[in-house]
């Protein structure tokens, strides 16, 4: 197996497009990432996305896309994870250029999810839950969260105000990154009065749904500086999977998937957590920031809600998290969100974060969750300067 | 056709010469309806709306608002030879309300008549094409209403505010105006915001497609357009009035054209009455015609989903001042009003079906 550079990122702001479609989005960032890096052409195309056919009603997005980005010819085909489309579509791009099968791989999450009306996205995000035993039985996506923090409130005796700290922290970084959807700050007494959506989830724990594609391209590690100055090495790439209805899982309070990738992503990089200059989690809710950071080793089970507090995911902090929003207020086009923190990643690797920037990182970390934790796909992204 | 011909404008000058407001006595609170469908917990998008009682329609309220505005045109109604009634709720899918409204005030026979559709801006539609009618020389008077009493699906968002009334407006020559028209506008695109197909009985919405690339695309390129044909700037207009869906929107579109809330207040009547759709920015133009004075300036810009908006310039005359106290004024209905529960609402409005 070769090392893996990324050589080109792209991404459109996050929001409501509603002049552009989904194939726009995914060419407008795909070329952005290609000019990025320097190159014309690519051996192949890996689209992350969910559900192009349910809000936009259109499939067979890799050959759609590659033909209108001028890669006609070009292998392409779409990843499909539920949440996890976008980091999968990756592994999938890691897969083919490590093998030493392509030479240049470009990675595309998309999601247009706005045109959609609001109970056609919940329904479409609810097949990231178990269909016959969770969906068809009225769980919605955000109920199955919200199982889920009720549960971790009453064993850890935490309260909803305990996790405002991370959504203040994502709008506060959002402020900072013109590509974000949400580019103001919240306090934390609004957090504390935001509307209930499926208590105890509010309006300010839930991350957005949005329009948004974001592209890296990879190539062979000992080819990178062909096409960049700044190529960033892909240290680790690991997946896992858990069960996909919450009532399967052994504990439903830890994220196995997300602690199974993470320990295969530390050990294929050799780092440990205390090595990761900053991490970009999977914060469709507050709840799973806090149960992120206890599977990925970050803080000790139960005590994920408290790392939230006193300035410890800050820029500054010691583990700075959702540096440049997350999904919280950078936004969520679910499938394309994966590609998103990793393009983040980059960004701050490459110290080209602007205000966000963390001071001198050497290694950053992703990880992408898939429906309440059951596909999970961790990439640990190192400066190879 | 080249831009340079956006403004509409007749070769014989034209503005209003009676109008009425009409708005029914029953008022559904917002919190009423959060009370049944969202456990108490909800942001009311406005205080209360105006619900028709059981013998009202848009037929009744027409006649209403009509009666109104001849008493303030003083003029005699077989003159009139346009009865136009703009609505999304009439009391027949085929069948004039138009007719029905002609008959009941005098009008007919010896006149046009006909109801217009374009969702919440059909009554604007109507004025538009009475600009025409009677500026030509073809009429020298032509009636235009919009009036609606529209269908909120029960829990739906849009059951807040989907409110009752309308107005009534007698367009004729320039000198016998209370308020002459100085030029309008319209802009529209085909743009699928909000619908109702054949036999349904609730429209279907885009939810947040309803914002941006619908209401205020529209509303803010008309209002801007009109302005800029006729050399204005905001702060060239005592009053501003646009289509009111809810309270945030009109505040949102005015100020992005340079409004203040001062400049907005008398025409923002969604708080009180809800939404009246076609009725919605007229009514509010007579409630800025019930307190303007001569030389003050209106802006007017309707919506309607599908979708688009027109504006209109108006500038008040001397003619308002006694002419205004000849029929009831806005706020005298607005102030006529009894609060009902959900439960007699689901009744006057025929929510619950007994098989």
């Amino acid at each position: 197996m070769r090392d893996v550079s990324i050589i080109g990122i792209g991404q459109t702001k996050v929001g409501e497009h509603w002049e552009k479609s989904l194939r726009d989005l995914a060419v407008e960032s795909l070329q952005a990432a290609m000019a990025d890096a320097g190159v014309k052409e690519a051996d192949a195309l890996y689209v992350g996305n969910m559900l192009g056919g349910e809000f936009v009603g259109q499939e067979h997005l890799g050959t759609l896309i590659a033909d209108f980005a001028g890669l006609r010819g070009t292998e392409a085909f779409r990843v499909e994870a539920a949440c996890c489309s976008g980091a999968a579509a990756l592994r999938q791009g890691y897969l083919a250029v490590a093998s030493g099968l392509h030479e240049i791989v470009a990675v595309t999450g998309v999601e247009k999810m706005t045109d959609a009306l609001g109970c056609i996205t919940a329904a479409g995000l609810a097949m990231a839950a178990d269909g016959d035993y969770e969906a068809s039985q009225g769980l919605s996506l955000v109920a199955v969260h919200a199982l889920l923090m009720r549960r971790y409130m009453h064993e850890y005796g935490a309260t909803n105000a305990d996790f405002a700290m991370f959504a203040v922290n994502a709008h506060r970084n959002a402020v900072g990154n013109p590509y974000a959807m949400f580019r103001q700050p919240i306090s934390k007494d609004a957090f504390e009065k935001a509307r209930m959506v499926a208590d105890p989830i509010n309006l300010l724990d839930s991350a957005p749904v949005a329009d948004g594609a974001a592209t890296v391209v990879l190539c062979p590690a000992e080819r990178a500086r062909e096409y960049s100055e700044q190529p960033i090495g892909v240290a680790a790439s690991a997946a896992a999977t858990d069960s996909v209805a919450l009532h399967d899982r052994r504990d439903p309070l830890f994220l196995e998937a997300a602690y199974l990738s993470a320990q295969r992503a530390y050990q294929q990089a050799r780092v440990s957590p205390a090595d990761i200059d900053l991490f970009e989690l999977h914060d469709a809710f507050t709840i799973m920031s806090a149960l992120s950071l206890e599977a990925c080793g970050f803080a000790e089970r139960g005590e994920g809600f408290k790392l939230a507090q006193n300035g410890n995911i800050s820029l500054e902090g010691p583990t700075p998290i959702c540096t440049m929003g997350g999904l919280k207020a950078r936004g969520n086009p679910v499938g394309a969100t994966g590609v998103y923190q990793v393009v983040e990643v980059v960004q701050q690797l490459r110290g080209q974060a602007g205000p966000n920037q963390v001071e001198d990182p050497r290694l950053g970390m992703a990880q992408n969750i898939g429906g309440s934790g059951a596909t999970a796909i961790t990439h640990i992204l190192k400066a190879m300067n | 056709m080249t831009e340079d011909f956006l403004l509409l404008k007749p070769d014989r000058e034209v503005g209003i010469v009676g109008y009425g407001a009409y708005v029914p006595r029953y008022r559904l609170p917002a919190s009423e309806v959060a009370r049944v469908w969202k456990e108490g917990q909800d942001a009311l998008p406005v205080e209360e709306k105006a619900v028709p009682g059981l013998d009202e329609d848009v037929a009744t309220m027409s006649i209403e608002a009509a009666r109104n505005a001849l008493k303030r045109a003083g003029i005699d109604p077989k003159l009139i030879r346009a009865v136009w009634v703009g609505s999304e709720s009439n009391p027949y899918a085929v069948k004039p309300t138009s007719t029905i409204v002609a008959e009941a005030i005098g009008a007919a026979p010896h006149t046009q008549a006909a109801d217009w559709e374009f969702a919440c801006k059909a009554g604007t539609e109507a004025i538009q094409a009475a600009i025409g009618f009677v500026g030509s020389g073809m009429a020298r008077y032509a009636l235009c209403i919009g009036m609606d009493s529209s269908q909120g699906r029960p829990g739906d968002d849009l059951e807040y505010t989907t409110g009752a009334g309308g107005a009534a407006y007698i367009i004729g020559p320039k000198e016998q105006s209370l308020a002459y028209i100085e030029g309008s506008y319209s802009y529209v695109t085909d743009t699928p915001d909000f619908f109702r197909r054949p036999g349904q009985h609730y429209p279907q919405h885009g939810h947040r497609f309803t914002g941006e690339p619908a209401y205020f695309k529209h509303v803010l390129t008309a209002g801007q357009r009109l302005m800029e044909e006729l050399g204005y700037k905001a702060k060239d207009y005592t009053y501003a009035v646009f289509h009111q869906p809810n309270t945030k929107f009109p505040l949102k579109a005015g100020q992005a054209l340079g409004f203040s809330e001062e400049q907005m207040q008398a025409g923002l009547l969604v708080p009180v009455t809800g939404n009246t759709y076609a009725g919605s920015s007229l009514l509010g133009l007579t409630n800025v015609l019930d307190e303007a004075t001569p030389g003050d300036k209106v802006l007017l810009v309707s919506f309607g989903s599908g979708a688009g908006s027109d504006a209109f310039s108006l500038v008040v005359t001397d003619l308002i001042e006694e002419r205004r106290r000849r029929a009831p004024l806005t706020q005298d209905y607005i102030a006529r009003k009894k609060t009902i529960d959900y439960a007699l609402y689901a009744r006057f409005k025929k929510k619950l079906e007994m098989h």
